[in-house]
């Protein structure tokens, strides 16, 4: 399907197609989404349901590597209803930026390179989100992070973009780790590594494998939590959930609308992709499932805090997806496996999905904000609402779709997960409910910074943005305000029959009700330039410093690494490597050199010496042939 | 003891002797003399053992040829009245050990070997037959290699003229057969 | 005259055999070397002889070979008189330790 398009673009684009590269690549990826709309009909309309629930069909199977007749690492598609969203959402939000960074990255000199990242970037994300083998999901995994760090790192002649680039990869490998371990205790315990199979075995509770497994301890706790705690550690790393998300906030240094690509709708949504893959395993273990509740509600209330003190534009958007995402994964957490108590897993799917749009649009938009005013800082923008009046349009929509007002789409997901909280947890609500007022007051901080807040000194020097950077804006607001009309609840959920939802308007009235307020909030403190924001910055003190400073988490993670683990572990296994292993491998070359030097006395260019060797030679071997060869 | 023995005893002394003498002597010329003898010697021999042709033939190209070949290029390289420096310890005590060794090793094999002696039969080696079966074609005949022999004789005299030749700035090439250009 | 065992003939051969190998291992000049080879091919020729008359006397093939060992020595020892005389020109002397161009 379109994998093999973006492999051919990711691998000649470069160098073949100079300046026409950005059209081809956005004409594949077209194709690729018309093709991906045509299957989710397909899917949803068509073919899919047998007696009214989804099935999980396995399009493709093919067997890469056996290891033993039972697990085998096999390389397939598996077609069912979380992985044809993906598809949808991967393929548009990608067309999206595709098209957009025909204007924004016009006159780059790597743009044929720009083109290839990106293609292999979809590549691997539609590889992920298809996969039906969990080695084959790690494998994507992979190289989804590896696309990324040539993304962010995309100005490599800028030293903070080659950095955050590194940081990005080392935080996602590091958690990688521990998904790769917990990708071979599963295996380990159910004998596959086939998703469905899988599955089937751990869930069944009467089965031998989830006996064992389940009973199996280290340290006290089951191999079953350790498995899944680990392979949670795998997915948070990717979804930049507390404590690794380090990473995130630094990889804005990339081009926009690579983060709209990565940040917003793709990458950090893997993780909790995998969570939703295997949640029927996940189900069965209610401590794993505390432990993404805590992390999500967490990560995501952090990143608000956080997110109301930073000035640069992308940052802001930045911790928003972050806290978006652990949204997300808490509602995961809360959700159980059938029917009814299956909301959760309905409604973090659904979120997913709306999310998407509106981040995209919102980074996108700010992508253009960027061109035009050729910085990131809030400081330097305001009051472009005349001077850019479509992208002030589209932002507008964005954020009142973050903000949860409805009709647009943001408002029907996050009620939906309120509503999971709501049952299962009340601590939970609290946290999201205040999260989701915090949510509303810095976007719109940050909307009325940008457009509202000073008179704007720039001149109108080139445009708004061409077309191309115009028409994604555009076609995403749209989707931002349709989009939650959509009966997302009848495709897909926990155990794929359809779940019958109403939004509840008597709930919905306190969170709206928050809303609100704050954006009455955030339009005083910030529609007009006054000193309100320093007094209550002022006000707040020492909360307010630490969070700007992002509360240490950098200083934390270089304290540890720097005195702790380079001095103690670092240091002696480099000693140990160049002394020993390298010691072993000199003391060879002298032994080899010292010999040589013996035996090139035998040279001595001198002929009678050389005939009384070979004489000698002559005697022995005559000897020996003659009196001591039986 | 018969009186062929004992001039075969005295025959092999004087060889061994000359031998000796030739390859240790300190003067270079003196050796060259005494290899003379020790060539007399064998062709000595060679008359004793009734082959006159090949005594002969001795006599004429190794006494007559070759050393008198080895006195001119003494003169040459105007050696003949010095001493000459004594080999290395070292080096005269291995050799040593190594002729005694050999000397030993081959001792041993020949006493434990029985020769088939056939005494009974006349050995005749006069000059027509050794001629006849030199020319002809027959299997047990010589006229190959005596053609060949002459080639090799042939071109060992180009290469040596070649070699031994003074070097002028204009000869390309000192491969024997090959055109040479000398001004 | 047949008295003398064929041993007795072999063992002269082989004495004057290493006595020129001795000699080629010792001696410093080259034309000495060349004399000692000389001894070595005169005592193959002895051996050739030797055999032919003790052990075949109905055949010649000794006596051909000890022919033709002559020539060829003949033209092997003027071969390498040239040699050495051409070496005498580069070197200036002939002893054959100043002719050490093959030493590592």
């Amino acid at each position: 399907m379109p994998l093999a398009i973006f492999l051919v673009l990711g691998i000649f684009g470069k160098k073949y197609f100079k300046n026409t590269s950005g059209i081809i690549g956005t004409l594949a990826l077209l194709a690729s989404t018309v093709i991906s709309f045509i299957a989710a009909h397909q899917y949803f309309f068509v073919d899919g349901k047998v007696n009214g629930v989804y099935q999980k069909i396995i399009a493709f199977k093919y067997t890469w590597l056996a290891f033993s007749p039972n697990v085998s690492i096999d390389m397939g598609i598996i077609i069912d209803p979380i992985s044809i969203m993906m598809l949808v959402v991967v393929t548009f939000v990608s067309l999206m930026v595709h098209v957009f960074s025909l204007g924004y990255m016009k006159g780059e000199v790597r743009f044929a390179t720009y083109y290839a990242f990106l293609s292999l970037f979809t590549f691997s994300m539609l590889g992920l989100v298809l996969s039906s083998n969990l080695f084959q999901v790690y494998m994507f995994w992979e190289l989804v992070g590896v696309s990324s760090f040539l993304l962010i790192g995309y100005y490599f002649d800028k030293p903070s973009a080659v950095a955050a680039s590194k940081k990005a990869f080392i935080v996602t490998r590091f958690a990688d780790l521990g998904f790769l371990i917990g990708i071979l205790i599963l295996a380990f315990y159910s004998g596959t590594l086939d998703i469905n199979t899988l599955i089937e075995r751990l869930t069944a509770v009467q089965s031998t494998h989830f006996t064992s497994i389940a009973t199996a301890g280290f340290l006290g706790v089951s191999m079953l939590t350790w498995g899944l705690t680990l392979i949670f550690i795998g997915g948070a790393g990717k979804s930049a959930m507390f404590p690794l998300h380090i990473w995130l906030p630094d990889a804005m240094e990339g081009p926009t609308p690579v983060s709209a690509l990565i940040h917003a709708a793709t990458m950090v949504v893997a993780g909790v992709y995998l969570v939703a893959r295997l949640f029927p395993v996940f189900s069965m273990d209610a401590s794993v499932l505390t432990i993404v509740t805590y992390v999500g509600a967490f990560s995501a209330l952090l990143a608000a805090v956080i997110a109301c003190t930073q000035t640069d534009i992308k940052r802001v958007l930045a911790y928003s997806t972050m806290s978006q995402i652990g949204y997300m994964m808490f509602a995961l957490g809360v959700s159980k496996q059938v029917g009814e108590n299956g909301l959760g897993f309905m409604a973090s799917m659904f979120h997913l999905f709306t999310h998407a749009f509106f981040k995209s649009l919102l980074f996108l938009g700010a992508g253009a904000v960027i061109h035009f005013v050729h910085s990131n800082e809030m400081k330097d923008m305001g009051g472009l609402r005349k001077l850019m009046p479509i992208t002030h349009i589209a932002f507008l929509i964005a954020c009142l779709a973050i903000a949860g007002i409805p009709p647009f789409a943001g408002f029907f997901s996050k009620e939906e997960i309120l509503m999971a909280a709501f049952h299962s947890n009340k601590i939970i609500y609290g946290v999201a409910l205040f999260t989701a007022a915090l949510t509303a007051f810095y976007m719109f901080r940050l909307y009325f910074s940008i457009f509202w807040s000073k008179e704007s000194h720039h001149h109108n020097s080139h445009g708004e943005g061409t077309v191309s950077m115009k028409l994604p804006l555009i076609i995403l607001a749209c989707c931002a305000v349709g989009v939650g009309f959509i009966p997302f609840s009848h495709f897909v959920t926990a155990d794929g029959s359809a779940l019958e939802t109403h939004t509840d308007m008597l709930f919905s009235i306190a969170p709206v009700t928050l809303t609100i307020l704050a954006i009455l909030l955030a339009a005083a403190m910030y529609k007009n330039e006054n000193d309100k924001p320093a007094k209550a910055a002022a006000a707040f003190g020492a909360l307010y410093k630490a969070a700007s400073r992002k509360f240490y988490m950098d200083e934390l993670y270089l304290f540890i690494t720097k005195k702790i683990i380079f001095p103690l572990i670092g240091r002696p296994v480099a000693w140990v490597d160049k002394n020993i292993v390298d010691g072993l491998m000199n003391l060879l070359a002298t032994i080899t050199a010292k010999m040589s030097v013996l035996i090139k006395g035998l040279q001595s260019g001198k002929v009678q010496s050389y005939a009384l060797y070979f004489f000698g030679g002559i005697a022995a071997l005559a000897v020996l042939f003659i009196y001591l060869w039986k | 003891m018969s009186a062929s023995a004992v001039i075969f005893y005295l025959i092999a002394a004087f060889i061994l002797g000359a031998g000796l003498l030739a390859v240790t002597s300190r003067k270079i010329f003196r050796s060259a003399i005494w290899l003379l003898f020790s060539l007399v010697g064998i062709a000595a021999l060679y008359f004793w053992m009734q082959v006159e042709f090949i005594a002969a033939v001795q006599i004429v190209v190794y006494v007559g040829g070759i050393v008198v070949l080895i006195i001119f290029s003494i003169f040459l390289t105007q050696q003949s009245g010095k001493e000459m420096p004594a080999p290395p310890v070292k080096r005269k005590i291995f050799s040593l050990l190594a002729a005694v060794f050999g000397i030993a090793l081959i001792y041993n094999l020949i006493n434990g070997y029985r020769f088939i002696e056939q005494p009974a039969r006349p050995f005749s080696a006069a000059v027509s037959e050794i001629g006849t079966q030199m020319l002809s074609t027959s299997e047990h005949g010589y006229i190959l290699p005596f053609e060949v022999v002459s080639m090799l004789l042939l071109a060992a005299m180009i290469g040596c003229i070649v070699i031994a030749m003074k070097n002028k700035e204009n000869i390309i090439s000192e491969i024997p057969g090959d055109k040479i250009i000398v001004k | 005259m047949n008295g003398i065992p064929l041993t007795h003939i072999i063992f002269l051969s082989t004495a004057l055999f290493f006595i020129g190998m001795y000699g080629l291992f010792t001696r410093r000049n080259m034309i000495t070397m060349l004399m000692a080879i000389e001894l070595m091919l005169n005592s193959v020729n002895i051996n050739f002889v030797a055999f032919n008359k003790y052990l075949y006397p109905d055949k010649l093939d000794g006596i051909f070979f000890t022919l033709f060992i002559i020539t060829i020595a003949a033209a092997e020892a003027a071969v390498a008189i040239a040699i050495i005389i051409n070496l005498y020109r580069s070197h200036r002397s002939i002893d054959v330790e100043d002719a050490t161009e093959m030493k590592f």
